[in-house]
């Protein structure tokens, strides 16, 4: 029990930090959940990873609860009366945070905020709204501390919208993380210039493509965590994730990785993640007793399986010999026509698998690009990202993002740096979003590079929180740590600062 | 793609992709070779000449990118590192990377960024010293839905090119000076057809924008052009004082022009006076 001496001796872990700590390290004492010779070996290679999940899930991993449900009807278990005014509906709100489980312990959607919000905007004078606003995103950023924590607004232009843009803009906050649902035809060119305002200071909200999710979850959407795509009233149960760069090394041609190691894999993560959401839905309690689910906030049957990967850059050099990664996938037609062949076999795989609990997403696992973790190093990008300081400029690296974002509903999306100048000219920000968009993009994000906020994979860190961490201080965003990680250790930060002009 | 004038060609420096500085919103932005002017605070004078095929960047160039053939100097493209050597060796204020491109071709680049942009912008050099080019260019991007400006220092006549000006849907005029000694002296070159432009582009209501660049080393003639500019345009279209920048300019012109950026009190001073003549879309750049 050394590890528990440790986390209770780590002078850089809050309070809250060192019990989340200990509580994973009693849930991986045990091993109901049995795992193949293979599986294991796999994990140890390094070829399947389990996302920190721990051994016994008894909770999903990414929850979604229906907080416009919350908002008409209130809560039995919380004791809770339907919201009057927005004093009452913030109140709620932040009482429910508090009871929205995840994997971080901190709920990852808050709800699309605007439309919960402005019916009692509306009928308040709006000095009071922004103080009201402005005390209940800072009650979110330092209760739930933990920068996977995400709200979402849009499409639509709306008060409670430009007054958390505004709040955005002089908070300068880490959390949450924010989403704008975009689509061209609803949101007002106006609104999205604010919005890519807010962005390039704040690194949020990114742009969603709000026609390319209606299209594969209807209406009933949110983006959570980072930018992950999930079915309002439910979720995602797990999110396992092949690490393509570690497979890529077990296979001694091309034809051997496409006919017979990806598709190995592949099935060892299907079966692992299949014995993880038969456990969460028949063995653990959560979806028996939980008061979300016999609220009627969650519903079983509207969350799914993340079958996630990252490192298709590394894995496709590697397949082709690339040693410069300036020469490679992303800068190289052969290396990004092998990663779309690769994502394909990967899709074809899932959707040839009738998965088990997730009926809202056609008894199929959906693909995930996941953003990396800090550990992961400089071996395996994000997803389906071009190696970061590899990046071409941006109208060739929007193209290349356009051929990998339709595989990925539960989520992808690519980073943008720039200088600035381009906050002089958001619409021209906004004019090649809508493109971006247009062509097949599904979810964009920047942020100028002088900011104190930044985006690091997926989510936001402060350069001031990580500098605390540096100089062995706590930060009391969970999520700092990671930041300082992926900085260190897969140089995250020092994505291409893309100019005002750009060949 | 079927044009009418097949053949006719010009000589291209540069295409940008996407620029945010040259018009509003994102564009996509072709700068042509050659210049009447020679200004002395020219931040590209390798845009002034076509190339007289010395053959002294051949000497420099690292990546064995450039070549003498048949007595010209001949770029390849493929090889070059964009590393700008043979322009900073060049002492005839011209560059061995030009293209001479078709109208086709042109419309082959553009046609990527259409998505991410709301049109295109010519400049230059000159681009008006190829408006016959332009027309044609234009005709072909407005297929395209796309919009169409042109950058201009004004010395070709616009209104002998009412067809291009038809097709055309703003220009933005710089204004080096309005005492036409003091921009001889500047550019090399009378302003006589500048400021002719200027009335003609305001009468047929295609004047976008107006750049004057403030001088540090001269007050009188700041303040000279910005009033008489202002009084012209009014606040029929926008008035850019640009802050004079000594980066990139050439070492032979840096004395006269000075080594220091514009002050922002000159500028703002400026931007009063622009303002109070009625000229109230002034700003700084």
């Amino acid at each position: 029990m050394e590890e528990v001496l440790k986390i209770v001796q780590d002078e850089t872990l809050t309070y809250h930090q060192q019990l989340l700590a200990l509580a994973k390290v009693a849930e991986n004492l045990d091993h109901t959940i049995q795992l193949s010779d293979e599986v294991i070996q796999a994990k140890k290679d390094g070829v399947i990873c389990d996302m920190g999940e721990g051994n016994l899930p008894y909770r999903p991993r990414y929850i979604i609860p229906d907080y416009q449900l919350f908002m008409e009807k209130g809560s039995k278990f919380l004791e809770l009366e339907p919201p009057k005014d927005l004093w009452e509906a913030c109140n709620n709100l932040l009482i429910m945070y508090r009871h929205v489980p995840s994997i971080t312990s901190f709920p990852v959607y808050l709800g699309n905020l605007d439309t919960l919000l402005e019916p009692f905007v509306e009928k308040m004078d709006l000095v009071e709204a922004k103080k009201c606003l402005r005390l209940f995103l800072l009650n979110i950023d330092r209760t739930l501390t933990d920068s996977f924590v995400h709200a979402d607004i849009g499409p639509k232009d709306t008060k409670t919208g430009r007054l958390i843009l505004e709040l955005t803009e002089e908070m300068q906050l880490a959390i949450p993380n924010l989403t704008l649902k975009y689509d061209p035809e609803l949101t007002s060119d106006e609104f999205a210039q604010l919005c890519a305002v807010c962005m390039m200071k704040t690194a949020k909200p990114s742009f969603a493509n709000h026609r390319m999710f209606v299209s594969e979850w209807q209406e009933d959407y949110a983006i959570a965590s980072c930018y992950n795509g999930l079915r309002i009233a439910g979720g995602g149960y797990t999110l396992q994730r092949l690490r393509l760069y570690e497979m890529s090394t077990k296979a001694n041609s091309i034809d051997e990785f496409l006919n017979k190691t990806l598709p190995y894999y592949c099935d060892l993560m299907w079966n692992l993640m299949n014995d993880r959401i038969c456990f969460i839905v028949e063995k653990s309690s959560f979806f028996k007793s939980n008061f979300l689910v016999t609220e009627g906030f969650l519903k079983q049957e509207n969350f799914t399986g993340m079958f996630g990967l990252v490192g298709l850059a590394e894995c496709c050099n590697h397949l082709l010999g690339i040693q410069d990664p300036k020469k490679g996938f992303g800068n190289n037609k052969e290396a990004d026509e092998l990663g779309v062949k690769i994502i394909q076999t990967i899709e074809d795989f899932v959707n040839s698998k009738e998965a088990k609990y997730c009926e809202s997403t056609n008894n199929r696992y959906r693909l995930h690009a996941q953003v990396g973790l800090d550990s992961d190093g400089r071996e395996n990008s994000p997803g389906c990202r071009i190696p970061v300081g590899c990046e071409p400029e941006m109208a060739k690296q929007i193209a290349h993002s356009t051929l990998f974002h339709k595989y990925f509903p539960t989520g992808i999306g690519d980073i943008f740096k720039y200088e600035e100048t381009w906050l002089k000219t958001p619409m021209a920000l906004v004019d090649i979003i809508k493109g971006a968009l247009a062509q097949g993009m599904r979810y964009y994000s920047g942020y100028l590079a002088s900011n104190d906020v930044v985006r690091v994979t997926g989510y936001l860190v402060k350069k001031s929180e990580l500098a605390k961490l540096d100089a062995h201080k706590q930060s009391l965003n969970n999520v700092s740590v990671f930041g300082k990680g992926a900085r260190d250790y897969s140089n995250a930060l020092d994505r291409r600062v893309h100019e005002s002009t750009c060949q | 793609m079927l044009l009418t004038a097949e053949s006719m060609k010009a000589p291209v420096n540069k295409i940008i992709s996407f620029s945010n500085v040259d018009g509003p919103g994102n564009r996509t932005s072709i700068f042509f070779q050659g210049c009447p002017f020679k200004c002395w605070y020219c931040h590209n004078p390798e845009t002034i000449h076509r190339c007289n095929n010395c053959g002294a960047c051949l000497e420099t160039c690292p990546a064995s990118a450039l070549s003498m053939i048949d007595g010209k100097v001949v770029w390849d493209k493929e090889k070059c590192v964009d590393c700008d050597t043979c322009i900073h060796t060049c002492k005839f204020m011209a560059s061995p990377k030009i293209e001479e491109l078709e109208v086709a071709e042109v419309i082959e680049r553009i046609m990527p960024n259409r998505p991410f942009i709301r049109g295109i912008t010519v400049s230059g050099g000159e681009c008006m010293l190829h408006a016959e080019f332009l027309k044609e260019l234009f005709r072909e991007v407005k297929k395209m839905g796309l919009t169409c400006l042109i950058d201009s220092n004004g010395s070709i006549d616009f209104s002998k090119h009412e067809e291009l000006m038809e097709l055309c849907d703003g220009v933005m005029l710089d204004v080096k000076a309005y005492d036409p000694v003091f921009h001889e002296a500047l550019c090399a070159h009378s302003n006589h057809r500048t400021l002719n432009n200027l009335h003609y582009l305001l009468s047929i209501n295609k004047l976008l924008e107006v750049r004057t660049v403030i001088l540090p080393n001269y007050p009188e003639e700041n303040l000279q052009t910005v009033t008489h500019v202002s009084e012209i345009i009014l606040d029929k279209c926008d008035y850019k004082l640009l802050k004079y920048r000594p980066f990139g300019v050439r070492e032979e012109a840096l004395d006269k022009m000075g080594r220091i950026i514009a002050s922002d009190e000159e500028c703002k001073r400026l931007r009063e006076i622009a303002i109070s003549k009625g000229a109230i879309r002034t700003i700084i750049v």
